[in-house]
């Protein structure tokens, strides 16, 4: 449906076009979202553990989490209130060098990811693994600020941005793909920005 | 509590029934969407414009109607003059023109009367707008639940839905209105000039019967971290805040 009178002038130059999902505008700033008030969690404080179900596989402090093989990367992500922002460069822990640190297989299809504020997404296990996804610890070469998750966030940067949990503490392996604290209220299971996968009504 | 979204808010059109201004920079579209509508207050709607060429600019406007009001769906869009879709709405929208929505939206920043209060509502220039579909649903529903509302606006004639949250303030039902303007002088004497902090969250919460179960926080990104802060450093436990940001 075409709106009257509305001729913006404000389009993505169409070389970028193929890299704007749809439905999404690209953005020059980092706008920050989230439930609740910004966790200040102090890198002493901090801890990540695997968990299976229930039960902890490995549990690491900040000192032994950074000694972990690290990586960058560098993409483009897509948050579900419609902003794409292009070139994001991270560094942090790839999910595959959590799992081979632990020496773990993963167990189960699915997984949930926990914050120190009690948030919790689920992502499918293949999603996080061969290099897909990270526990990120720096962007733009310095260490993430509270606001965008710091000290540490999930990076699973080809799914909606919600899914890149701010203050992670953990990862668990469920037997099911049980829904975390947006998709309990609402947005996506899985949250494929490409097949506009918002919310929970979306095919 | 956790409605979210219903299973049947795919995109449909809505015609705008009636325009009116609230303020230098904020007027209000209602809305009367062709398909059955039920929302919560608090909730969202997302907004769809589209370009003759099929480009498509696409925006989250809160709910200021309480969902019992009837009239039509109540937006209040600020204008940002540099914006893409704020200007939109100022500038070229007309009554009876149509405009694609989708909703409602949201599942977390919503409150019922019948949940009861004490509720902390906490609201910075056009993040009062949620807040105010919360007060209005109150009244609506004749809700004893404690409500205090502390608004930060920058002067007296941008404070959004200014009358009338002053005349249900005097209705002393249990609703309180805890105004602060930072950058002109307060005009009512309970009110304070300056930005929100800690000792306003005190100053409010001492006008609620007892500490609130609740407290919600809409607004730019900068306003909610502020405010945050400011009930926490009151007391607040961070478990109980909730916020909505209105990104950037
Ligand atoms: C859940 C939710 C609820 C909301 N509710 C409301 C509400 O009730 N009322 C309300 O008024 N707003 C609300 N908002 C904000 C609203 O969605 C829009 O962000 C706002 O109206 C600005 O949109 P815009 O297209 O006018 O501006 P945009 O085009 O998005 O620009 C926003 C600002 O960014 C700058 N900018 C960004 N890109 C460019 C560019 N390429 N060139 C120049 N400048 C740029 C501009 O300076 C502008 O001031 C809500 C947001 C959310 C997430």
């Amino acid at each position: 449906m075409v709106t009257r009178g509305f001729f913006s002038g404000r389009r993505p130059p169409s070389d970028t076009d193929e890299r704007i999902p749809p439905g999404q505008y690209l953005e020059q700033g980092f706008p920050v979202l989230s439930a609740g008030p910004t966790p200040r969690v102090r890198s002493e404080d901090w801890s990540f553990t695997l968990k299976h179900g229930p039960k902890p596989v490995k549990k690491w402090n900040w000192a032994e989490f950074n000694a972990l093989p690290q990586s960058k990367m560098t993409r483009d992500i897509h948050c579900v209130t419609a902003w794409t922002k292009f070139n994001t460069p991270w560094q942090g822990v790839l999910i595959d060098d959590i799992f081979a640190d632990a020496g773990i297989e993963p167990p189960t299809a699915f997984t949930l990811a926990l914050s120190f504020d009690g948030y919790s997404t689920n992502v499918p296990t293949a999603d996080l693994v061969t290099g897909k996804a990270m526990v990120a610890l720096l962007y733009e070469g310095k260490p993430i600020t509270p606001d965008h998750g710091g000290p540490a966030r999930l990076l699973v940067p080809h799914l909606y941005f919600w899914k890149s949990a701010k203050w992670v503490n953990g990862l668990q392996f469920t037997e099911r793909d049980e829904p975390g604290f947006w998709e309990l209220r609402g947005y996506h299971m899985y949250g494929d920005p490409w097949r506009e996968q918002r919310y929970s009504s979306d095919p | 509590m956790n409605a979210g979204p219903q299973p049947q808010s795919p995109w449909q059109a809505a015609t705008i029934a009636r325009i009116e201004k609230r303020t230098p920079r904020v007027t209000s579209f209602w809305f009367r969407p062709s398909r059955p509508f039920t929302h919560l207050a608090g909730q969202h709607v997302d907004i769809r414009l589209t370009a003759p060429d099929g480009y498509q600019a696409r925006r989250s406007y809160s709910i200021a109607s309480a969902p019992e009001a009837g009239a039509g769906i109540e937006l209040a869009i600020e204008r940002l003059d540099d914006g893409e879709v704020s200007p939109f709405f100022h500038d070229v929208a007309e009554v009876g023109d149509e405009i694609e929505l989708r909703g409602p939206l949201g599942g977390h920043f919503i409150w019922e009367a019948s949940e009861g209060g004490p509720i902390l509502l906490v609201g910075g220039g056009s993040g009062v707008v949620p807040l105010m579909a919360m007060v209005r649903h109150r009244t609506l529903q004749k809700s004893a639940a404690p409500v205090a509302l502390v608004f930060s606006a920058r002067v007296w004639d941008e404070v959004i839905f200014r009358d009338e949250l002053i005349d249900l303030d005097d209705r002393r039902d249990g609703f309180e209105f805890v105004l602060t303007l930072t950058r002109e002088q307060a005009r009512r004497p309970a009110d304070s000039s300056r930005r929100v902090d800690a000792r306003m969250m005190v100053q409010a919460m001492e006008r609620l019967p007892k500490a609130p179960r609740l407290a919600y926080v809409c607004g730019s990104n900068a306003f909610v971290s502020a405010a945050a802060e400011a009930l926490i450093e009151a007391g607040v436990p961070a478990g109980l805040i909730r916020t909505e940001r209105y990104g950037v």
